[in-house]
């Protein structure tokens, strides 16, 4: 475990309300390699936001880490208290939004938001505060960044403004980010560069990320490792190549056929039945079974643990008895 | 010439939105301050034709006008300058009844169906209204048209009484459809239909869309900034850029051998599945503002191929040789002079 700057194991994330418990994060194992992206894929409210959170310490009531342990650079930073997480937060491991019209403040001066970053973890001057934060802005390309300090959030277009929260993210040069779909409202070349920058980054820098994502595409050409969230747990993880070439679990298969792509043009997407199911009243067995085509009674009735399928790990029966047979 | 076989034509259609300056700028004004309005030049000299039976991809990133085309056609924004046809006779020409006829043949699908549906009105409702309004169907036969409405979208009839919050994303999407669907237009304007849905969603959305233009024998106008849903479900593709057309072309041929420098751009940026740990190509430089856009062609700060000829001359859309056209000097007599 030493290699890896942090390390999830069994992770459970529940959420106590009236209409009963909620299993957003339902045993997630995940870890991270320096300078390592990981693609964490899936759809709305499969949990993969929930991880993330649950990882920076930020899920408030009726949510709470029920079980699990989240270790950093070896030490385990689940249920910290919340002095001691804000130690780590902004430091050690930093978040960046999806939308950064929302995590800045409309009324402060990009300037007094970093200024305060660094100040919150570092006693160093205000004039070597700002040094940095400039140094900062440089760093993710934004033109003129000794004048742009002085600019409010909204005189920035929205791929500047993500810069800037990628900046402040940096600023303390932390040992994982964790970025909750940060181009999804950004265009394609806007996207592009951001995409490029992070990239840069994470070799340059060795600094590890968690890249959230409902969008396969984003991930296949930014991440080194993948892993798809379905119903609070991971069905499938493994090497970007692996995952996405060779598909083991059906829900991995039937995102992968979603994506209109080259070569099949009009003709049908392959179509996942159904939705996803509630999170307050999963089905027995396996969460995937209702809308899977290749579910048999054994699916219905246990839940697939995760097993290693050649260069991946996946959770389905199926997959599993194929495995074996061959 | 306007094709008159054509359903939909556009002929230098532009619109500008006009901020007036407000009574302080005035009265600073007044006073020897120099306040000028504020024109966005949201859709700037805009040609092209609809076919009965076509699906024509609209594609631009965000400010460049292409939503502002889909309202003109629509009818929900009228043109500052240039001239709509229908079937090829001018709008502005239509008797009131006519004009009436061919604006509902054109119906409008939003991007977020949380924001278009009333949600203090019921799905039946919802759907429902238009046609009675429009003398489609009698107030008595309104409980069928919205039941076949909702089965047509592959929804169950019952929830004709349900509230918009009591949907998945997907459901209200479908609700979206079946609303523009009930007063049987000729024409679809879909403005990023299927973007805020998740892709096994949006695969059965689009699946949707195509099952009924067979069955209905639709047009649509699909406007999009995901390349990928446009190429999968577009017959021909329309690029826009800061209010102008760059280019436009059959589907396969634009994809394969895109002429503009900005859909060559835009291609080479967009994610795909079987571009693993790529290094970025990025093309410099952000989108002007629609309100002093650059003289000459409007790409021409960001273009690696610019010539001081494009800083000075705006180009026109001519033929190029795959088939469709494109707006660049290098299409037509070169970039320099």
């Amino acid at each position: 475990m030493a290699d890896k700057v942090l390390a999830v194991e069994g992770l459970k994330t529940h959420f106590f309300t009236r209409s009963g418990v909620v299993k957003a994060v339902d045993g997630v194992s995940l870890s991270l390699a320096p300078g390592e992206i990981l693609g964490l894929v899936g759809e709305s409210g499969s949990g993969k936001s929930v991880t993330g959170f649950s990882i920076l310490g930020l899920i408030d009531p009726p949510g709470k880490i029920v079980e699990g342990t989240i270790h950093l650079n070896g030490r385990n930073i689940a249920g910290l208290p919340d002095e001691e997480a804000q130690k780590i937060r902004g430091k050690d491991l930093a978040m960046i939004f999806q939308d950064p019209m929302m995590t800045l403040n409309p009324v402060l001066k990009i300037e007094t938001q970093m200024v305060e970053t660094v100040l919150a973890h570092e006693a160093v001057s205000r004039a070597a505060a700002r040094a940095r934060a400039a140094e900062a802005l440089a760093m993710v390309g934004i033109p003129a960044p000794e004048e742009r300090l002085d600019a409010y959030p909204h005189q920035f277009s929205g791929g500047m403004r993500q810069r800037v929260a990628i900046a402040i993210a940096l600023l303390h040069r932390p040992r994982v980010i964790i970025a909750d779909e940060p181009t999804t409202a950004l265009d394609v070349t806007i996207q592009s560069q951001i995409l490029a920058k992070v990239q840069e980054l994470a070799r340059d820098t060795g600094t590890a990320l968690i890249w959230i994502t409902h969008d396969l595409t984003v991930i296949a050409g930014l991440a080194d490792r993948v892993a798809v969230m379905y119903a609070g747990r991971i069905v499938e993880q493994g090497p970007v190549d692996a995952v996405l070439d060779a598909p083991r679990h059906p829900y991995t298969q039937g995102l992968i056929g979603s994506v209109p792509s080259l070569g099949r043009r009009g003709s049908r997407l392959a179509q996942i039945p159904g939705a996803a199911p509630s999170l307050a009243s999963l089905p027995p067995g396996c969460p995937f079974a209702p809308r899977c085509g290749a579910a048999v009674d054994l699916c219905r009735r246990e839940r697939p643990a995760l097993v290693a399928l050649g260069p991946s790990i996946a959770a389905c029966h199926v997959a599993r008895q194929a495995g074996d047979a061959a | 010439m306007t094709d008159p076989a054509s359903l939909i034509a556009l002929e230098g259609v532009s619109k500008r939105f006009v901020k007036p300056v407000d009574l302080a700028g005035k009265i600073a004004n007044m006073l020897g301050a120099n306040n000028p309005t504020i024109t966005v030049h949201a859709v700037d000299r805009v040609t092209f034709q609809l076919e009965e039976g076509e699906v024509v991809g609209l594609v631009g990133e965000s400010g460049c006008g292409k939503s502002t085309v889909g309202r003109l056609i629509a009818g929900i924004h009228a043109p500052s300058e240039g001239r709509l046809f229908w079937h090829g006779k001018d709008l502005a020409t239509l008797s009131p009844e006519e004009k009436k006829a061919a604006k509902l043949s054109i119906q409008m699908i939003f991007q977020d169906p949380m924001a278009s549906l009333n949600p203090r009105m019921r799905a039946g409702d919802i759907i429902g209204e238009a046609p009675v309004v429009h003398g489609l169907v009698s107030k008595a036969e309104k409980a069928d048209a919205v039941a076949t409405a909702l089965a047509r979208v592959g929804l169950d009839p019952t929830y004709a009484r349900r509230y918009p919050h009591q949907f998945s994303g997907g459901q209200r999407a479908r609700i979206g459809i079946a609303r523009a669907l009930s007063v049987n237009p000729k024409v679809l304007v879909c403005d990023e239909s299927v973007a805020a849905l998740d892709v096994s969603i949006q695969a059965q959305v689009l699946n949707l869309f195509m099952d009924l233009r067979d069955q209905l024998g639709l047009t649509y106008l699909f406007i999009s900034h995901d390349l990928g849903v446009v190429r999968h479900i577009a017959s021909r593709v329309v690029i826009m850029y800061l209010g102008r057309i760059v280019e436009t072309a059959p589907t396969e041929a634009l994809f394969d051998h895109p002429a503009h420098p900005y859909t060559q751009a835009l291609l080479a940026n967009v994610p795909r599945l079987d571009a693993r740990r790529r290094t970025f190509t990025t093309i410099k430089g952000e989108i002007p503002s629609p309100i002093h856009p650059p003289p000459g062609c409007h790409f021409h700060p960001r273009c690696p191929l610019a010539g001081p000829r494009c800083a000075r001359e705006a180009p026109v859309l001519a033929r190029a040789v795959h088939g469709g056209s494109v707006a660049c000097h290098l299409n037509a007599g070169g970039v320099d002079a």
